[in-house]
This record gives C-alpha cells, sequence and structure tokens, in this order.
C-alpha cells in the first residue's frame, strides 16, 4: 500500500505545532497500525529526521497507552479496538491518513503525538481505590456477590484508562473514566464503605483538572476500546446526587 | 449546596430538573392550545386561557416557569461555555457523525433558536394579554372574559410568515428534545442499558405529539380559514 500520512508535529509543550506531510510506499495490508509508524519512524531516522513521538507499550490493547486520534476517530477507524490493535487492511492503498494526538485541556500534548494523561491517575488518586489493605486473594465465596452485581462491575473494570473518551467528546468530557472507577467500586461490597466519599472526590478532581461536563452525547461508548457503557455514567450521576444528599 | 450546584453534575442536574419542568409545562400548553382545534367558536379555548391566567395555581407556577426557563438559559451558557474552554486546541479532522446524533451536539444552538422563537411568541400573545391589551382581546363573546382566540387565530390567519416561524420553532423544539428527553433521565441517574432504550421510545412519541401539535396548530387555523 503506499499512504499520505499528514502528521501533527509539536516540539514541546510551549512549541505552536504544525502538520507535516510524509509518503509511505509498500506498507504490507497486515502489518499493524504502528509498525507503519515505525516503518515511517525507520525512514524519517535514516533520512537525518527526527522520528515522530508516540504513545505506545503492550501492543496487544490492554494497556491503554496508545492513543492517536486517526482520520477524525479515536483509536482509528475499527471498532472496539486500540490503536495497537488496528490494521492497515482497514485503509486502502493510496490513502490520506491524518494523524493527530488527544486533543483535550487536561491532556496537554508532550511532543508530537504524545499527550500527557497524567490527569487520569490524579483522578484515581483523589478516591478510586479502597483504603484498607486486602492481603492476599480471598477464598472465592468468602464474599458472596451477585452475578449480574459481578458482570457489570468487570464491565466497568474493563477501562484501560486511555482516554479515548476525553479524546473524542466533544466537551473533552472524562465522566466516563470516572465512571467506569465509581461504578466498578460501587456494584461491589468492599466499594460501598467509602462510596460517598469516593464520588465527591473523584468528581471535584475531574472538574479541577479542567474536564468538561457531559452533555449525554453517548460518543465516548461508541469510540470506548472497551466498550464501556455510559450507564455507568448514571450510575455515577445517581452515586454523585446521593452523596450529596447524605452530606 | 454551593459546591453541589457548582460541581459539572451539579450543573447538569439543573438543566435536567428544569428540562423535565418545562417539558411538563408544554404538555400543559399543548393540551390548551389543541382546544382551538376541537373548538372551532374558540369558547372553550378562551375559557381554559382565562382559567390558567386567574387561576391561583397557575399563578404561582407562572414565576416558577420563568425561573425555571432563565436557569435553563443561564447553565446553558456556562456548560456550553466552559465544555468549550476544555478542548483549547480542536481536531484538524472530526467524524463525529460516526458516533454521535447531530442534536446531541448541537443543544445550544437548538436552545437559542428556542429562546428567539420565545421571545417572538411572547411578544405576540403573551405580551399583550397580560400587559398592553388588544382591540381583538376586548371582543368578547363571554362574560366578559378576553378573546385570545380571535387574536391567536387571526394572527395565524392574516400572516402567513408568522404560520411558517410557528412551524419552524416546533420542528427546532422536537429536535432539542428528541435528545432532551432521555438526557434529563440519564442527568438524574435514572437509566441503565434496558431503560435507555424505553425512555428513548418515550422520548420519541412526546417529542412527534408535542412538535407536532404545535406545528399543526397554525396550519390548521390558516387552512380551515382558506376553505370556509
Ligand atoms: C421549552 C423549551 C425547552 C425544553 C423543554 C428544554 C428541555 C431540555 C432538557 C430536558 C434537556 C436535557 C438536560 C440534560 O441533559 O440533562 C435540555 C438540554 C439543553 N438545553 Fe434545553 N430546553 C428548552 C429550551 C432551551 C433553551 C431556550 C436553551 C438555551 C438557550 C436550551 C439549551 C439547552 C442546552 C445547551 C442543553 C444541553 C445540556 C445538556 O445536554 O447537558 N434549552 N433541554
Ligand atoms: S499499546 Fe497497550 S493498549 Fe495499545
Amino acid at each position: 500500500m503506499d499512504l499520505t500520512l499528514k502528521i501533527w508535529r509539536q516540539d514541546n509543550r510551549k512549541a505552536k505545532g504544525r502538520f507535516e506531510i510524509y509518503t509511505l510506499k509498500n506498507i504490507s495490508p497486515d502489518s499493524s497500525f504502528l509498525e507503519m509508524l515505525d516503518v515511517l519512524n525507520e525512514q524519517l531516522v535514516s533520512g537525518g529526521q527526527e522520528p515522530v513521538v508516540f504513545d505506545h507499550d503492550c501492543r496487544e490493547g490492554i494497556c491503554g497507552t496508545c492513543s492517536l486520534y486517526i482520520n477524525g476517530r479515536a483509536h482509528g477507524p475499527d471498532d472496539d479496538i486500540t490503536t495497537c490493535q488496528l490494521h492497515m487492511r482497514k485503509f486502502r492503498d493510496g490513502d490520506t491518513i491524518v494523524i493527530e494526538p488527544w486533543r483535550a485541556g487536561g491532556f496537554p500534548v508532550i511532543k508530537d503525538l504524545m499527550v500527557d494523561r497524567t490527569a487520569f491517575d490524579q483522578i484515581l488518586q483523589a478516591g478510586g481505590f479502597i483504603s484498607v489493605n486486602t492481603g492476599s486473594a480471598r477464598d472465592g465465596n468468602g464474599i458472596l456477590i451477585p452475578k449480574h452485581k459481578a458482570d457489570e462491575a468487570m464491565d466497568a473494570a474493563a477501562c484501560i484508562g486511555c482516554g479515548a473518551c476525553v479524546a473524542t467528546c466533544k466537551n473533552s468530557s472524562a465522566m466516563l473514566f470516572v465512571a467506569g472507577k465509581v461504578s466498578h467500586l460501587a456494584l461491589l461490597p468492599q466499594g460501598r464503605p467509602e462510596a460517598v466519599r469516593r464520588a465527591k472526590a473523584m468528581v471535584a478532581k475531574m472538574d479541577e483538572l479542567g474536564f468538561g461536563a457531559c452533555t449525554n452525547t453517548g460518543a465516548c461508548e461508541v469510540e470506548c476500546p472497551k466498550g464501556v457503557s455510559i450507564e455507568h455514567i448514571a450510575r455515577l450521576n445517581r452515586e454523585f446526587l446521593l452523596a450529596n444528599l447524605k452530606s | 449546596m454551593a459546591s453541589f450546584l457548582n460541581s459539572s453534575i451539579g450543573k447538569k442536574f439543573l438543566m435536567s430538573i428544569t428540562g423535565l419542568f418545562l417539558i411538563t409545562f408544554l404538555l400543559v400548553h399543548l393540551i390548551v392550545n389543541s382546544l382551538i382545534i376541537f373548538d372551532p367558536t374558540g369558547a372553550l379555548f378562551n375559557s381554559a386561557a382565562h382559567f390558567m391566567g386567574s387561576n391561583p395555581v397557575i399563578k404561582i407556577v407562572e414565576p416558577v416557569l420563568a425561573i425555571g426557563f432563565i436557569l435553563h438559559i443561564i447553565y446553558a451558557c456556562f456548560l456550553t461555555l466552559t465544555n468549550q474552554w476544555a478542548r483549547p486546541v480542536d481536531y484538524d479532522k472530526k467524524h463525529a457523525g460516526n458516533s454521535s446524533t447531530w442534536a446531541s451536539r448541537n443543544m445550544f444552538v437548538l436552545g437559542s433558536l428556542i429562546l428567539i422563537f420565545l421571545i417572538i411568541h411572547l411578544s405576540n400573545f403573551f405580551w399583550k394579554i397580560k400587559f398592553t391589551g388588544s382591540e381583538m382581546l376586548d371582543q368578547s363573546t363571554v362574560d366578559g372574559i378576553e378573546n385570545a382566540y380571535l387574536l391567536v387565530t387571526s394572527f395565524f390567519i392574516d400572516w402567513w410568515w408568522i404560520d411558517l416561524i410557528y412551524v419552524l420553532g416546533a420542528i427546532v423544539l422536537g429536535i432539542h428534545l428528541t435528545h432532551a428527553f432521555w438526557a434529563a433521565f440519564q442527568t438524574l441517574g435514572l437509566s441503565n442499558d434496558r431503560w435507555r432504550k424505553r425512555l428513548e421510545v418515550i422520548g420519541w412519541i412526546y417529542t412527534i405529539i408535542v412538535a407536532g401539535g404545535f406545528a399543526v396548530i397554525p396550519l390548521w387555523v390558516k387552512i380551515s380559514s382558506m376553505i370556509n
């Protein structure tokens, strides 16, 4: 496949960025999107140019490190996968592919396509945990949890913290991320004792860090690589409203 | 309380509550207006309008309604502005249609159009009935009750572009409602994957009845005047 890439380049946080156009030839349709970028970078390095900086780690869709807004969609044109799992067969020979970093005030660009997602860690540190040390893994039936609750909690916990929800939301809202954690812990008996404090602290942190408010467009759940549903946002709203009622 | 209303979800809570209040009001408003169609003599509509204007409960609800509208609009501006600031640099290429509806992305634009319509609408009728009065209102048919029917129908009969504005207003309101109805429940936390579909269906039925109803009334008045 021959491709034209339009890629956002930015030297550092403060620098003004710009788009650069690159051409690539003979890319295998079986290569992954990140392998295609690896080829580009080798081409750039051998030509004495700076490679394009982008985030990645596991390359198997579990760590949530890769990002990229590809042709106007978070994690590119395929559904329910991360950028590292996207393959070039989803594109056509001769395509122009626009690649941009996540765009949000809460996620400042560090360099090129790499953004700073520390904000998510800060939101988790505000309350996305259980304060007591739970020791080693418990006996399976030690705490009984109804199957449907365990399933729902697991669905919420599937979030890998990649930030596609923020990137794709027109309001740069982090609600789906916060909802994933609040919902996951609110559904389980271990999480209940701190539910009130957690909902308030995490929402306050999310607001403080400059993420927008949810307007229920539902774009986040469509682009979420793990398919986390916005019903968890409804639960977050419920938890937050009840938390404010209780105190 | 202050920290609640300053939080993003607190602001959304207010949008949702005021929105639901407006949704209830619209239904009552439509029921009263439909009397224009059901009773061509205008007597029923006039007595209903008079009842709405003089009844003590409505007298209390009226300012609450005004405050509801104002809060909805103020918080809409707040939210829309902060949400725009949350993305200082926008994307070069967006494919938003893939993941969300047009209405959900343009609630502020739709709301602003509703506001413009609302100002025209209030100056057409409410202002005259409440404050300035008009010759038509004075042409009473029953017991000295003001003839709102005559005022409203002659408006719709005399100027075709008024009908056009009212039909467009109803359409814009309908588009706002297609997203608003379900969203209000979602914001209150009263939704999940199963109820979402149900609420969306109820929302569509409500929208078709209300937006359709408000669009049909001026057209019905105009067309029946041309036939007779
Ligand atoms: C009779 C007229 C109106 C009704 C029945 C109505 C109803 C609603 C409802 C129920 C919502 C959903 C709230 C939520 O998402 O929780 C909403 C959202 C919204 N409304 Fe209205 N509204 C009306 C007029 C207006 C006006 C005049 C404006 C502003 C100029 C406006 C601006 C907005 C905006 C920006 C939203 C989006 C907020 C969001 O989705 O979070 N609306 N409306
Ligand atoms: S690199 Fe780990 S999820 Fe993509």
